[in-house]
């Protein structure tokens, strides 16, 4: 009988470097505050954020991706072409085909690699992390980029007040490569049925129907949101520690998506994370990046000293879909 | 067994004092969470998700809007828990 030959790969895979991008100009709040009758207390007081980056209009999504993923090779030691897969983690790129990751191959010297998008919002990153970790350990790459990477600005309504003012510009960037010991612990995932509570405004199918109608936007149901992310994700979170094997008391940062710096306190506090455990607050100066929050608050965490390179961080992605992905990782 | 008014005051007057930082002596009856305690939305949000899960109830979101003084939450979990 003819059977398939399946591969196998390193038993363990590993981040091997990070690399970010920020959006180049700073927004305040009270930059935003006008169209939406706001005030720099309010946005403070709610949300934590005091700035947000946002980019130039001459710097694209692939821009930022392109910045944080040279950093990213890097820091990780490898030359682009050693990249057999690009996984890219959007919901800005503003061309529905081709996708961005392929072009992002072609910039960075891996023309030939395997490339695609993944669209989970502010999960994507973790998303990403799993499909790299599957993919190195089945042994169907051996060197996996991950990148998430938003120009959520191109998709703002100034006068919204629903999600609008929360939105930076950014991208971060992981290479995952085989490991000798255990680094990435199982992913805790799923969905829930939730459409209309993070999404975009109406579809490209009105705006060519109806010319009249405005360019889509983002919005949000921000209370259904806030209850969401803050009583349910910490569930998922601590089955991710569980499922790693691990406690809270093992975990030494927590770096939940920066959607809210409500949700992210009370997240810690009832997943039982110690005092101890350094936490990622750069939604503070970021403002809410979608997929590249996770990265951009970790490579924090690093530049302010509060973690070193395998250091095991808890990480957590949630949003639009809605969809969600939690997973422990040991830092690169 | 079903909480008495006096235990469910006692019970969220915890909860609020968690979330806000107050003294649990200052959440009495007659106290507004917007105006007297100042709890904006989020945090009264939040206070209805733990209640909810201390005095095992279901506070729809349209209700919570009605439950303006601590009193009318005391009134209205201790009718939800029978
Ligand atoms: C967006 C968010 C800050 C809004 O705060 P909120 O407290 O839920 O706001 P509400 O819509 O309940 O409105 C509460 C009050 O603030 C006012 N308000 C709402 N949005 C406002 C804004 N942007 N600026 C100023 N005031 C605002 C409302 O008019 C209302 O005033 P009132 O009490 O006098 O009627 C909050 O819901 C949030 O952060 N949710 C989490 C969602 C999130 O992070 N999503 C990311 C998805 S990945």
């Amino acid at each position: 009988m003819t059977v398939i030959r399946t591969t196998k790969g390193p038993e363990y895979a590993r981040l091997m470097g990070l690399g970010v991008a920020r959006g180049e100009v700073t927004v305040t709040n009270d930059d935003v505050a006008g169209p939406i009758d706001s005030s720099d207390e309010w946005i403070q007081q709610r949300t934590g954020i005091v700035t947000r980056m946002r980019a130039k209009p001459e710097t694209s999504v692939l821009d930022l991706a392109e910045r944080a993923s040279r950093d990213a090779l890097i820091a990780a030691g490898i030359e682009g072409r050693a990249i057999d897969t690009v996984i890219f983690s959007t919901i800005t790129h503003p061309q529905m085909t081709p996708a961005a990751a392929p072009e992002l191959g072609a910039r960075l010297g891996c023309p030939t690699a395997a490339a695609f998008d993944i669209s989970a919002a502010c999960a994507g990153y973790c998303y990403g992390i799993a499909q790299a970790d599957a993919l190195v350990r089945s042994g169907q790459s051996t060197y996996v980029l991950v990148v998430g990477a938003e120009k959520m600005s191109d998709f703002v309504d100034p006068t919204d007040r629903s999600i609008s003012f929360l939105l930076g510009d950014g991208a971060g960037a992981v290479v995952v490569g085989p490991s000798d010991a255990p680094a990435i612990g199982p992913t805790v995932w799923g969905s829930k049925d939730g459409a209309e509570f993070v999404r975009m405004t109406h579809s490209w199918l009105e705006v060519r129907d109806d010319p009249t109608t405005p360019f889509p936007t983002l919005v949000q149901e921000g209370q259904t949101v806030f209850k969401w992310a803050s009583f349910e994700m910490p569930d998922a979170a601590a089955k991710a520690i569980e499922a790693a094997g691990l406690t809270p008391a093992d975990i030494q940062a927590f770096i939940p998506h920066q959607a809210n710096i409500r949700i992210i306190d009370q997240m810690a506090k009832r997943i039982g994370l110690p005092d101890t455990v350094a936490i990622g607050r750069d939604i503070v100066d970021s403002g809410n990046t979608s997929a590249a929050s996770i990265p951009l608050a970790t490579e924090r965490l690093f530049r302010d000293g509060q973690v070193k390179s395998g250091d095991l961080a808890l990480q957590i992605g949630f949003g639009a879909g809605l969809v969600f992905a939690a997973q422990v990782v040991a830092l690169p | 067994m079903a909480l008495s008014e006096k235990e469910v005051l006692a019970g969220l007057a915890e909860i609020v004092a968690e979330e806000t930082g107050l003294d649990a002596a200052e959440v009495t009856g007659p106290k507004s969470f917007t105006d007297d305690l100042d709890i904006d939305s989020l945090s009264m949000m939040t206070i209805v998700t733990l209640a909810e899960e201390k005095f095992s109830v279901r506070i729809p979101d349209e209700d919570v809007k009605n439950l303006v003084t601590v009193a009318d939450a005391v009134a209205y979990m201790t009718k939800a828990q029978s």
